[in-house]
């Protein structure tokens, strides 16, 4: 199960070209410096912008399906969430798995909690868990995830925490997933392979660089 | 009807007192003297003009020449519309859409309450057909105008909103859902608490006026209720078409929320 997140000659703002293949379960990391363009090849993945170039989950173009079911697969989970009703709960398709909620740090009462009184750490692990809920609703189908610096608001602890869980998820379900990450840490305890934007490119870095 | 006629030194002797109150404003120094008095001169002039084209209007009784002016009128409220948006779409949409809003608003509904209700003969008598719809158009305009501008600025300020819950799967019909019900709701409030407070905090306009010109109370009311009905339909389907057409030109065929389809508010 699981299928493979190709990108074929992608092109968005400065990034030309970009071509990659993250195999079913795998972790690609994806750093560069503040404003080369990671966001945005993003967002061209999960089709938010105009862009050239087109994006394959197994053996299905972006573009053969209506974007918003596009979306519902290759779940982009932005680095600052958005929230719109007053209530947690409101915002999740189904109700999640007690043990999901518990390896965020949560407790089933924290589906009525008030949006307003989040911290921004709370923010990131419930947005993490909202969009994993979406992708989990559709067991038997592919999916992918885009992870915009997930854990930037997160003591070491928690990381170590949501980092192990994803892991565990990610195996589980088979989604390839592209992270967005600048520690050099982080990278090597998660990423199979990590990717580096120079330029208008993509150069392949050693998993552990800086070793 | 015994309709006391109004001669021009009677509506002069209330000019004089305008002037009086614009002198008094000048030696007081608040600075609106000028524009009170540029105001009266054009409804002086702009009314005085109107009353020709209809007197001659009237005489003629000619369907092309009521079908020209009802034109003219809808194309100036369709301008209207898009003028009073912060951020209008480009490119002619913000004219296009306004206008469509405003011809379904009032050309339809003065058409549907001409040929079905009030029964004029012939239908487009303009003595019937002008007021009514004149009267359509810059009721409903306020209220389409106010769904429009809500619509296109809480669409620009929440951006991260409807662009994470795109990202989340959502259809843009969904994304933009609770956008959509606000514009529609702050479109039709001016007209539902006009017609919630009708007779009771103030006579209605039209009313008014009529009983001023003679009519007897009990066929002004009618008429005030037909008229605030048909205002309220037009605003309602107005404002409906407005916010479809408007929020849908903000996403494209790959249900993306494209702002730079706005263009920046006026200064």
């Amino acid at each position: 199960m699981g299928a493979a997140l190709r990108l074929e000659a992608l092109s968005i703002g400065a990034l030309r070209g970009v071509g990659l293949t993250l195999v079913p379960g795998e972790v690609v990391c994806l750093s560069g410096a503040s404003g080369s363009g990671k966001s945005r090849l993003l967002r061209a993945i999960a089709d938010l912008e105009p862009h050239k170039g087109e994006a394959w989950l197994g053996e299905t173009p972006c573009a053969s399906l209506p974007a918003h079911q596009w979306r519902a697969r290759v779940m982009l989970v932005p680095a600052e969430s958005h929230w719109w009703a007053e209530w947690v709960g409101e915002h999740l398709v189904t109700p999640p798995a007690e043990a999901d909620l518990a390896a965020l740090g949560f407790t089933a009462g924290v589906l009525e909690w008030e949006v307003a009184r989040l911290s921004s750490g709370e923010k990131q692990r419930l947005a993490l868990l909202r969009a994993i809920t979406v992708l989990d609703q559709h067991p038997g189908e592919p999916g992918a995830l885009l992870l915009d610096e997930p854990t930037a608001n997160l003591d070491e602890a928690t990381t170590r925490a949501v980092e192990a869980w994803l892991s565990e998820r990610l195996r589980q379900r088979g989604w390839p997933t592209l992270w967005v990450a600048h520690d050099r840490e982080q990278i090597r305890r998660v990423a199979h392979r990590h990717w580096q934007i120079e330029g208008q490119r993509l150069v392949e870095r050693e998993p552990r660089p800086w070793t | 009807m015994d309709v006391i006629a109004l001669s021009w030194w009677q509506l002069a002797l209330a000019a004089v007192m305008v002037v009086a109150l614009a002198g008094c404003t000048a030696a007081m120094r608040l600075g609106v003297g000028r524009s009170l008095l540029i105001a009266a001169t054009r409804t002086v002039v702009q009314l005085a003009l109107i009353g020709l084209v209809l007197e001659a209007l009237f005489a003629a009784e000619r369907l092309l020449w009521v079908a020209l002016m009802a034109l003219a009128m809808l194309l100036i409220a369709g301008r209207e519309v898009m003028a009073r948006q912060q951020r209008r779409l480009r490119g002619g949409w913000a004219f296009g859409i306004g206008t469509l809003a405003m011809f379904l608003s009032s050309f339809a509904v003065t058409v549907l309450t001409l040929t079905v209700i009030i029964g004029p003969d012939p239908w487009y008598r303009p003595q019937y057909a002008i007021p009514l719809l004149g009267m359509l158009l810059g009721n409903t305009m306020t209220g389409v105008a106010l769904a429009l501008d809500r619509l296109t600025e809480s669409a620009w300020r929440q951006r991260g909103v409807i662009e994470n819950r795109l990202m989340l799967g959502q259809p843009w019909q969904e994304a933009i859902g609770d956008i959509r019900r606000e514009a529609m709701r702050s479109g039709l409030m001016p007209t539902i608490n006009g017609m919630a407070a009708a007779g009771l905090v103030s006579l209605p306009g039209m009313m008014t006026g009529q009983i001023l010109a003679g009519t007897a109370p009990g066929l002004a009311v009618k008429y005030q209720i037909l008229i605030m009905f048909a205002i309220a339909l037009g605003t309602g389907f107005g404002a409906l078409a407005a916010v479809a057409a408007g929020s849908r030109r903000l996403f494209d065929s790959r249900e993306r929320l494209r702002l730079d389809r706005l263009a920046p508010p006026r200064k």
